[in-house]
């Protein structure tokens, strides 16, 4: 297989395999959860759950003081390359292309420098996490093999996609081939595992809003 | 109720939690990614240091049975035999994990990242352990006496009625009893009746003050919930049973829960839940009662305590109830020189006796330890006096602070307010 077969074959057929995969998947995995319901609560209510559940959806962006001072590296670092992969995925000029061809709405893009700085930090910033993860002792305790997976999942279509901007893989079509490849195989990986938290945390924060704020509690 | 070991089975365990498990339950555990951070909220771990002690993980027997069951993946595996079982052994090894090293304060629920809920898990994994035969037997025995003679204790109504005596000779005012009709039903605590009798005189000077109409009864005087504890909706229903017959017979539009934190989220949010139904009255802790009779003016007070105070917010009341600016506003009535603790409130450290664990004999050493951070936030404002409302977190708050050789008295709340009281001679002219 020439590269330009390999690019062809990961932008044609695999891609739609990956994002049916990815839409199934993450849609029978939403069902599953709401299917299980919530049962009547029959305790006079403080306040309406709805306003409080979507502020701490909200809210948890931000840490609270006693939590960023005893775990400020976790925050840090967290929420640096959680923003930079944002960053990278959303507001880089072809990623706003390919969303445009695809769904049709589009947005303004960073320039090219600006999104190199930003992957080039997210890089860094998800090989501190990983490191984080194999020392800190709770980190290292609470980890699963499924833990390493998702992050090398995550790491590889940002170090691939650095790699084939700065045209470090060659030829390019074996770059972005890679690129797009590694892509395909987060958006497959993400609704068996963990990734799930991706579109399961906004679920989990509002329910947490709801069962605190019922009782008064913006949570 | 028997407790035989016979009348349990892993199998009653899992269907409890197949009962328990719901959309929440589902959504916290698919977005779980192993930060840890929930680790830096439990005082349980900070204080030990140990990773065992990481909330999350205390759940994970219950996020197995979740994992298997209801996600495609796990079913999948599960068929493919790559279950992992879930066994006796395994539940056995993580009590001291769901009651010894939790109290189920709910700090980790307020720091989670991705908003998960885990105190509220916590609370449904016990189901599963009552069922399963894997309680506490400190726990166990705190229920057996609650389900048979109404108190954890074992304390009787003959007990409480010397006291009232002694309270109405004190005071030379009546302690209703069995008053139909009245306008607020009184829950008490065991724990109160014994170690902290001022509770029972403060609330009959305060309330006969501005003018309350109020009464025991002698059908139902504690307010506290064994079932709540332990973790098991049936016991727990039928202790809030007792409270809602009781309130029901004398027909009284309120109940006011004492200070005790369990309690009052026992009644107030879970109780309608085990039995139900909602109620036809409703519920208030002492302090939301206090703070709504000051705020109407109906009681006045004179003089304040100068000694520098602090607070504990117990967590019952606090963050899981919502019940933050009501104790300060009444402190503001009777203290000058008040100083917060730096984390309260919502945020407040859990004292580390609560959810059953001081009724667990076996946790005794971790109760202490996780105490230390109770004691950590004290030292940092150095008060005279720490002012609480709960009796539970009093009494750990009294042990702790002599265990560290700390000379700070802990005083309760509601017979602070009642010290300050205008003589009612005086109450004329304000």
């Amino acid at each position: 297989m020439t590269p330009m077969e390999f690019l062809l074959l990961v932008k044609g057929p695999l891609f739609t395999i990956a994002v049916a995969i990815f839409a199934l998947g993450l849609l029978i995995r939403l069902g599953e959860i709401f299917a299980l319901g919530r049962a009547h609560n029959y305790a006079e209510a403080r306040r309406s759950e709805v306003l409080p559940g979507l502020r701490t959806v909200y809210r948890r962006f931000n840490p609270d003081p006693g939590t960023f001072r005893r775990a400020p590296f976790d925050v840090v670092v967290g929420m640096l390359w959680h923003i930079g992969f944002v960053i990278a995925l959303l507001l880089f000029i072809p990623h706003v292309e390919l969303i445009k061809s695809t769904f049709g709405i589009a947005w303004p893009a960073l320039p090219n420098p600006v999104v190199d700085a930003v992957t080039a930090i997210t890089l860094l910033g998800l090989i501190a996490a990983l490191v984080h993860r194999l020392t800190q002792p709770v980190k290292r305790f609470l980890s699963t093999p499924q833990d390493y997976l998702i992050w090398t999942v995550t790491f590889l279509p940002v170090l691939t996609g650095y790699l084939a901007y700065h045209r470090l893989i060659n030829p390019y079509p074996l770059a972005m081939g890679l690129h797009i490849l590694s892509a395909e195989i987060f958006l497959i990986v993400l609704p068996f595992t963990k990734l799930t938290h991706i579109f399961t945390a906004f679920v989990a924060r509002y329910y947490n809003g709801a069962i605190f704020g019922r009782k008064g509690i913006q949570s | 109720m028997t407790q035989g070991a016979n009348s349990f089975s892993i199998q009653r365990g899992l269907n409890a939690w197949r009962e328990e498990i719901d959309a929440p339950v589902a959504s916290f555990f698919s977005s779980c990614v192993h930060c840890g951070l929930c680790a830096q909220a439990c005082p349980f771990f900070v204080e030990t240091g140990d990773p065992k002690y990481t909330p999350i993980h205390k759940l994970e027997p219950m996020r197995l049975l979740w994992e298997q069951e209801y996600t495609f993946w796990g079913k999948l595996k599960a068929r493919l035999g790559l279950k992992k079982e879930i066994t006796d052994a395994m539940l056995e090894e993580w009590e001291p994990l769901l009651y010894d090293s939790c109290t189920m304060c709910g700090r980790c629920s307020l720091v989670c990242p991705v908003g998960n809920d885990i105190h509220y898990m916590i609370r449904k994994a016990r189901e599963g352990m009552v069922a399963s035969g894997h309680a506490p037997e400190g726990l166990v025995a705190a229920s057996v006496r609650a389900v048979k003679t109404g108190s954890p204790m074992g304390l009787q109504w003959k007990t409480l009625e010397v006291q009232i005596k002694h309270v109405e000779t004190a005071t030379d005012l009546e302690v209703p009893i069995d008053k139909a009709g009245a306008d607020y039903l009184v829950l008490l605590s065991s724990m109160e009746i014994i170690n902290f009798p001022e509770y029972l005189e403060a609330i009959t000077k305060i309330f006969d003050h501005a003018g309350v109409s109020w009464t025991l009864s002698r059908d139902c005087f504690e307010a506290t919930n064994a079932g709540v504890q332990i973790g098991s909706k049936d016991i727990g229903a039928q202790l809030v049973q007792r409270v809602v017959d009781a309130a029901e017979k004398l027909g009284v539009p309120n109940v006011i829960s004492p200070e005790c934190g369990h309690a009052y989220t026992g009644i107030r949010w879970e109780g309608p839940n085990m039995i139900k139904r909602a109620y036809p009255f409703k519920v208030f802790h002492i302090i939301e009662v206090l703070d709504q009779l000051r705020a109407e003016g109906r009681i006045q007070t004179e003089g304040k305590e100068m000694d520098r105070l602090s607070m504990h917010d117990p967590c019952n009341l606090a963050r899981k109830s919502g019940v933050v600016k009501q104790q300060r506003s009444l402190m503001d009535l009777v203290a000058g020189d008040f100083i917060d603790l730096e984390e309260h409130g919502e945020y407040q450290w859990c004292c580390g006796a609560g959810g059953g664990v001081s009724s667990n004999e076996r946790a005794e050493e971790l109760k202490l330890a996780a105490f230390k951070r109770k004691k950590a936030q004290i030292e940092q404002v150095e008060p005279e006096r720490m002012v609480t409302m709960c009796a539970t977190c009093r009494t750990q708050l009294e042990e702790g602070l002599e265990e560290f050789n700390m000379d700070i008295p802990v005083v309760g709340l509601t017979e602070m307010i009642a010290d300050h009281l205008v003589e009612k001679e005086e109450s004329g002219k304000p």
